[in-house]
């Protein structure tokens, strides 16, 4: 029968002839001495590369046939390698062929044991990997430009990021100001936080601190929208509640399903070293009141979330601030920082904001961030915005 | 439709929750760790278990930073003169283990990884700073410093022997000897110099780099337990051996193969050995002599060994060519 005849055909490759094995193996196979002088090479191997046994065996190493580049990483790594390690597994190499062509391959080698009649040699066997290296090229490829667009990502975030902060504290008369600004986590991502500082009619100051629910491009456009809407209200108002009223309005009839908290505040020098702050809040967490005298009280009422209630409410409060006295304003990744199940919390600020009080507003300001930054280990969940506005000694 | 049903339509429960939390600050949930913290606990545990009882007890001792920042080993006799062994482009300290402890009984020996190489910190790793061998030789006499060597008896292989002599220049009264296995003051061919190499070749090198790192990261991460399975390796040897992150190995080839040091051979004051294979492509025996030529008070001892690597190849012959320099 066919199927016998066949099975007979097939047990005799048992006793296969095992020159034949070797040679005509669908690998190269290199036997090289430690040193890397060719000992024996199979016919897979000469076949691919052209080259004739008679002038190998003998006569080249196997750092020979590579590139030059190649044969200083044979020497730095491969043959380290192989000392130390007695194999070495998928190194590659580009092996230079009788014909100047160059065959990419894979190389798997082991040094064979020694015995008094047998010195340690090397085995290699090599396999054609010309389609993929050809694959691999275009992955270093496509990875460098993976690593391409994230930069221009990350500059993209950086640039939208600085359009929802001022670019520095402008110099308010008789005033100490200081805003400080570190996104969430590795800061690839745009936050939604924004603050501004800006000179508003009448020779009074308007400070804003926001945050956007969400984060990414949509949340910063919204804080954008957000930041020139108050800039824009507060040349028509000087009352802080119809501000954030305006803005209410404008993003309610946005198309965006985005909403904010923010707090608006309004600053005016009454006499020297004194001022009159007027705050509205909507939906924010209130602004801090560290006096002279050693308390840390909140200033204002919370007001409603900024394009969400068909009705919002937000009121007008009033403080007066003299030498000592300094205001933080500040989005919730203060006190939200967290770690583990501990929050960083309204009491911790107030105590870190009355011990800097006197150190001036920026200390104050980069003293929160520094501080609610290392609490969570390094690695803030939330953006973090601060406005610190601190009447000074002496002026 | 009211705005509060808008938005209820609009954001998941989850969102509402944490808007409560914005509105009364309170009705928290815990949350995982970070991404980055848990790769911080990664880093640690791999250089614990890295480390033998000895660096142990080494670092817990030592000042910190360079011990750290270069994976310091110490060995040997405590009080003997102290001799420096540094690897060259390409592997770690772990290329010295079958030459160094020949002298182990007589002197203190002092193994190190260059920042970027081996168990190294690779966060010490300013690209700025290793863009020429200066750099790597400031870290060498920081750390000569650090543990107040004197009479250092430096030992470099390959791109070391140049760090050596930077370093040696810089400090002079620091060093006693310096030995140079398979120097090169430069790689290149120049007008009347053989190098050895051409700018194209060392382009072959890197695209050989990076078709050979290209599982880099993600064969690191089994190669920390060590390997019981072959005991020639020692505990604390493990694949990690000749394997560097790709952008710093890519860096240190291009500044190892792109420098040019032979201006800075003449002004060597060390007594000087020069090691050189009797075959070795990467150095090969005319840029010996120009450095046996160069240096002034320079001895060149040419191997029986062949290749770039006789600490590795030939450790009894490299031992035995050390051992008879004065």
């Amino acid at each position: 029968m066919a199927d016998q005849g066949g099975d007979a055909l097939y047990a005799a490759l048992g006793d296969d002839d095992a020159e034949d094995l070797y040679e005509n193996a669908p690998c190269g196979y290199l036997s090289t001495r430690l040193d890397g002088t060719i000992l024996k090479v199979n016919g897979t191997f000469l076949r691919w590369t052209g080259h004739r046994g008679e002038d190998l065996v003998g006569q080249r190493t196997f750092a020979d046939l590579l590139t030059a580049g190649g044969r200083i990483f044979h020497e730095t790594h491969y043959a380290p390698l192989l000392r130390m390690q007695r194999r070495a597994r998928e190194i590659a190499v580009d092996v230079v062929c009788a014909d100047g062509r160059r065959l990419p391959m894979l190389v798997n080698a082991v040094v064979t044991d020694e015995s008094p009649n047998r010195p340690s040699v090397i085995r290699a066997a090599l396999f054609d990997a010309t389609e993929r290296r050809q694959y691999e090229r275009e992955l270093v490829e496509a990875r460098r430009r993976a690593e391409e667009s994230e930069a221009r990502a990350r500059a993209l975030a950086t640039t939208l990021q600085e359009s929802l902060l001022p670019p520095a504290p402008p110099t308010i008369p008789g005033l100490d100001v200081a805003t400080a600004y570190r996104p969430a986590g590795s800061g690839t991502d745009v936050g939604g936080d924004f603050s501004d500082v800006f000179q508003a009619q009448g020779g009074a100051w308007s400070v804003v601190v926001g945050d956007v629910r969400g984060k990414g491009v949509e949340a910063a456009t919204v804080g954008v929208l957000a930041r020139h809407t108050l800039r824009a209200a507060a040349m028509r108002t000087s009352r802080p509640k119809l501000a954030l009223q305006t803005l209410h309005q404008t993003l309610e009839r946005e198309p965006t399903e985005r909403f904010c908290t923010a707090v608006f505040a309004r600053v005016r020098r009454t006499s020297p070293g004194r001022f009159r702050l007027v705050v509205a809040c909507g939906g924010h967490p209130l602004p801090l009141l560290a006096s002279a005298d050693g308390s840390v009280t909140p200033i204002g009422r919370h007001g409603s979330l900024l394009g969400v209630l068909e009705h919002p409410s937000f009121v007008d409060t009033t403080v007066h601030l003299q030498v000592g006295d300094a205001v933080v304003l500040y989005t919730d990744g203060v006190p939200e920082g967290r770690r583990g199940r501990e929050f960083y919390g309204e009491e911790r600020l107030a105590e870190r904001v009355q011990s800097r009080r006197a150190d001036g507003a920026a200390a104050v300001a980069e003293g929160i961030v520094e501080d609610v930054v290392a609490f969570q280990d390094g690695v803030p969940r939330d953006d973090i915005a601060v406005v610190v506005l601190a009447v000074p000694q002496g002026r | 439709m009211t705005t509060s049903t808008r938005v209820t339509a609009h954001q998941t429960a989850r969102t509402k929750r944490a808007w409560a939390v914005k509105i009364s600050g309170r009705g928290r949930s815990p949350s995982p760790p970070s991404p980055s913290l848990v790769a911080t606990g990664a880093r640690c545990s791999r250089s614990a278990t890295r480390a033998t009882r000895r660096d142990v007890l080494v670092r817990f001792f030592l000042p910190m930073s360079v011990v750290r920042r270069n994976n310091v080993t110490l060995s040997g006799r405590p009080s003997g003169p102290p001799m420096l062994f540094a690897h060259g482009f390409g592997c770690d300290q772990n290329m010295w283990r079958f030459v160094a402890p020949a002298f182990a009984d007589d002197h203190r020996i002092v193994l190190f990884d260059h920042v970027g190489a081996g168990g190294s910190d690779l966060s010490a790793y300013d690209a700025q700073k290793y863009a020429s061998l200066d750099g790597y030789a400031t870290d060498v006499l920081e750390l000569c410093a650090e543990l107040d060597l004197r009479e250092v008896v430096f030992v470099g292989h390959s791109v070391s022997a140049m760090i050596g002599v930077l370093a040696a220049n810089r400090e002079p009264e620091r060093f006693a000897k310096l030995v140079l296995v398979g120097p090169s003051p430069r790689y290149l061919d120049d007008d009347g110099y053989v190098g050895g190499f051409g700018a194209d070749d060392i382009e072959e090198l890197l695209e050989s780099l990076e078709s050979n790192y290209l599982g880099w990261s993600t064969a690191m991460a089994p190669v920390i337990m060590g390997r019981p399975d072959r005991p020639e390796l020692g505990a604390e040897l493990t694949e990690s051996f000749c394997r560097t992150e790709p952008s710093i190995a890519r860096h240190f080839a291009r500044v190892t193969f792109l420098s040019d040091n032979r201006a800075d051979l003449a002004a060597v004051r060390v007594p000087t050995l020069v090691l050189q294979c009797s075959s070795d492509v990467i150095a090969p025996l005319e840029v010996g002599d120009f450095v046996h030529r160069a240096v002034p008070d320079s001895r060149l001892v040419v191997m029986r060994a062949t290749g770039h690597c006789p600490n590795l190849s030939a450790p009894e012959e490299t031992v035995a060519a050390l051992k008879a320099f004065p």
